[in-house]
């Protein structure tokens, strides 16, 4: 026979009490306050997640493959085409200069544009001698530019290790086998010359009216200068104020010839008092006119 | 009288709180419904320079954010008669708006209608101990009132100054500053049975919720139906809500008088229900789509089906012609006006000036009634609804909503109430210390 009572008890018809129960209330009010809300939005996913997070890594095998999966990653991108950089074009220098550049800079092409450090290789062609300055980009197209500004060279400093061409500032720009090379460059002779190339420039500048004359500039006890000029004349100038000096001599010398006589040097380390050192036949020669002139 | 100072006090101290929170819960506990609003405060609510009224009648200071209504259980006639389900309605209707709004709401303010309120007018008449009205003076006049015995077991609700007299001079709103020899105050005193506030006090607390303040709800209707030329020359707000009708009587923007019929809509539902044998349920439905109050020619035809589920085919196809049904419905609410009549000629009512009366609440809707309320009350009736408020769902602006909405705008601009003055110095008890107190803070 059929039950009569139904096995399962038909859900009530009647719709239950809409009002929240006490714990219900409580729970929602306790959801709407700010904090606990920012808690819940903000907290609980940065702490579920750190969570899974530490629980993933703290297998050394997984970071280990997490590790190598990213280098791999890292490696795909950098060696794509569009990255790889394949010649250096450099501008601005000559072809000895060039190779140097390309010698320092180290480079060996084909390589990924996130492998250069591109102030670096600019700092390596900057320490180079003849490199004024140097500009260095990643052109597009995989071409590393160099824009190089050369130093040029104003002076010959001849030392004891060799001849030296030196710019405006006293740098080193290159050695020198031959004085021939740079023949019209002036030239200037003694320790420690280079630290005052601008001062030897003016003085090169003011002794221009001495013309072919000129031999160049000695740097004498690292302290002050002498105007050598050819027939082993000497202007000795102060270490004080040498441009004055130097244009009284000029001065001197175009009034009276002085430079044309025969003497061995012009003395004007005490810019007071000039003193003229004449050669040993010139004094003798003097003598004699003196005595022929009834002594005195 | 000190313990009523203390506990509005402590109520207006948790109303400031909550304005400083910026959000606030309505809460109007009715026989039919229970609707909350939950009001969210911009801290606009100040008037402009010129002191003039700006749109929305200066009230744009606060926006409703979040609103609910609910069945009312274990409420009759305004009173609560059985907490646990009246509060399990307040935490449905609490929860509803909190969720609208998306914000917790811990201050509620709570009007109800019920309670059997009774007004009472006092003055009082003090001579000026300085040449200007101060802020003590205002105090002291309304210390001075004598208050009447208004019986045990009974608690003001509401004291509110509504006219100071300076000397020969009345009608002032604010003596303060203003110079003179004698103040005069009168005051409105409302009292309600102090147990059914308890209960609804108990009610609130049970819900977690912080009470911070209680108004009664003619008192709100009042404020948000009647338009401001009515409140300002005089104007009666009939509130008809489903277990009482309440009465108050506005004059120069201050409510002067207060009373409540217990009878209301769900009594007509009652009467439907009885005569024609239907269900609560389906007699309200009954009342709401077919109601009205004058029978005409046509309503003779028209047949309502009353139904039924007895299964029984006969009994289950009865209808009643619109006519029977008004006929049923018409005494009584004929019976709830003439109660309001009376009320109102208690309450002289037919002395003011003007004579306008405004109804409004949820039976205000059946069909023809101001008709019919003109007939008895006089010639001045009109329906009313509430004053729009900023982000009021349209659901919410229906005739009975008007307390839960004037109780918004009574948060948003209070009105000065007894309560808010400091006791004179010379009549708190043990007051040296706070004297001194006083003067530090007043001279430092």
């Amino acid at each position: 026979m059929r039950s009569l009572t139904p096995w399962r008890r038909k859900k009530s018809v009647f719709k239950q009490d809409p009002a929240p129960s006490r714990l219900t209330y409580r729970m929602q009010r306790w959801m709407l306050t700010p904090g606990i809300r920012l808690g819940l939005r903000i907290g609980v996913p940065f702490c579920l997640i750190f969570t899974l997070g530490s629980a993933y890594m703290a297998n050394e095998q997984r970071r280990d493959g997490l590790n190598i999966f990213l280098s791999d990653l890292r490696q795909s991108i950098r060696e794509r085409p569009e990255f790889r950089v394949k010649m250096i074009a450099i501008d601005g220098a000559g072809a000895d200069l060039a190779d140097d550049i390309r010698e320092v800079a180290g480079l060996r092409f084909p390589v990924s544009s996130f492998d250069l450090n591109v102030d670096l290789i600019r700092e390596v062609i900057e320490m180079l001698d003849p490199v004024k300055s140097a500009a260095v980009r990643i052109r597009s197209g995989g071409v590393l530019q160099v824009d190089v500004v050369e130093r040029d060279p104003v002076l010959v400093w001849r030392s004891r290790q060799g001849l030296a061409l030196l710019d405006e500032t006293g740098i080193h720009v290159a050695e020198l086998g031959r004085r021939s090379l740079h023949a019209n460059l002036p030239l200037i002779a003694g320790d420690g010359a280079d630290a005052h190339v601008p001062e030897a420039l003016q003085i090169f500048a003011t002794a221009r009216p001495l013309g072919a004359r000129l031999r160049g500039l000695v740097r004498i006890g690292e302290r002050r200068w002498d105007v050598v000029l050819d027939r082993g004349q000497r202007i000795m100038l102060p270490a004080e104020d040498p441009i004055p000096a130097l244009r009284r001599v000029i001065a001197v010398s175009e009034v009276r010839d002085l430079l044309e006589r025969d003497i061995a040097a012009v003395d004007m380390r005490l810019s007071a008092r000039a003193t003229v050192r004449m050669n040993k036949t010139a004094v003798q020669e003097w003598w004699r006119i003196r005595q022929m002139n009834g002594g005195g | 009288m000190t313990d009523l100072y203390q506990s509005q006090r402590a109520m207006r101290q948790m109303r400031h709180q909550a304005m400083q929170r910026g959000v606030v819960a309505i809460l109007d506990v009715g026989s039919s419904k229970i609707a909350c609003l939950v009001l969210r405060f911009d801290g606009s609510s100040r008037l402009s320079e010129d002191n003039s009224i700006g749109s929305l009648a200066g009230q744009s200071g606060f926006r409703v954010i979040g609103a609910a209504t609910t069945r009312s259980r274990g409420v009759q006639f305004g009173e609560i008669t059985a907490m646990q389900e009246t509060e399990r309605a307040i935490r449905t209707a609490v929860q509803a708006a909190q969720k609208m709004a998306e914000v917790r709401v811990d201050h509620v303010m709570a009007c109800f209608s019920g309670a059997n309120p009774r007004s009472y007018g006092l003055n009082a008449q003090v001579e000026l101990q300085g040449q200007v009205v101060t802020e003590d003076e205002v105090a002291r006049v309304l210390a001075a009132c004598e208050v009447p015995e208004y019986g045990q077991g009974r608690e003001v609700l509401h004291a509110q100054p509504v006219n100071f007299a300076l000397d020969n001079r009345s009608g002032l709103n604010d003596p303060r500053g203003q110079l003179g020899q004698s103040l005069a105050v009168d005051m409105h005193m409302l009292t309600v049975d102090a147990a059914s506030v308890q209960n609804l006090v108990r009610c609130i607390k049970r819900c977690d919720l912080e009470l911070a303040g209680i108004a009664s709800s003619a008192y709100a209707s009042g404020i948000s139906a009647l338009v401001e030329d009515e409140q300002e020359l005089g104007a009666a707000c009939v509130d008809m809500g489903g277990g009482s009708t309440s009465v108050s009587i506005f004059m120069k923007k201050h409510m002067i008088y207060s009373d409540a019929v217990r009878m209301g809509g769900d009594h007509v539902t009652s009467d439907i229900s009885m005569g024609l044998g239907v269900p609560t349920s389906s007699a309200e439905r009954i009342k709401t789509f077919c109601g009205g109050v004058h029978a005409t020619g046509a309503d003779d035809r028209d047949m309502i089906d009353i139904g039924g589920d007895t299964g029984d085919w006969e009994h289950d196809r009865r209808t009643v012609s619109r006519a029977e049904l008004i006929g049923i419905m018409r005494p009584r609410v004929e019976e709830i006006l003439e109660e309001v009549r009376a009320r109102l000629d208690a309450a002289g009512f037919d002395q003011l000036p003007s004579q306008q009366i405004v109804l409004t609440g949820g039976s205000s809707q059946i069909m023809g009634l101001d008709g019919l309320a003109s007939r008895i009350l006089g010639q001045q009736v009109r329906l009313g609804r509430p004053l729009r408020v900023h982000g009021l769902p349209q659901s919410a602006t229906g005739p009975g909503f008007s307390s839960a909405v004037g109780l918004s705008l009574f948060a948003a601009n209070p009105q000065d109430e007894w309560w808010d003055f400091d006791v004179p110095s010379d009549r708190q008890s043990g007051g040296s210390i706070r004297r001194a107190v006083r003067w530090f803070r007043d001279n430092w």
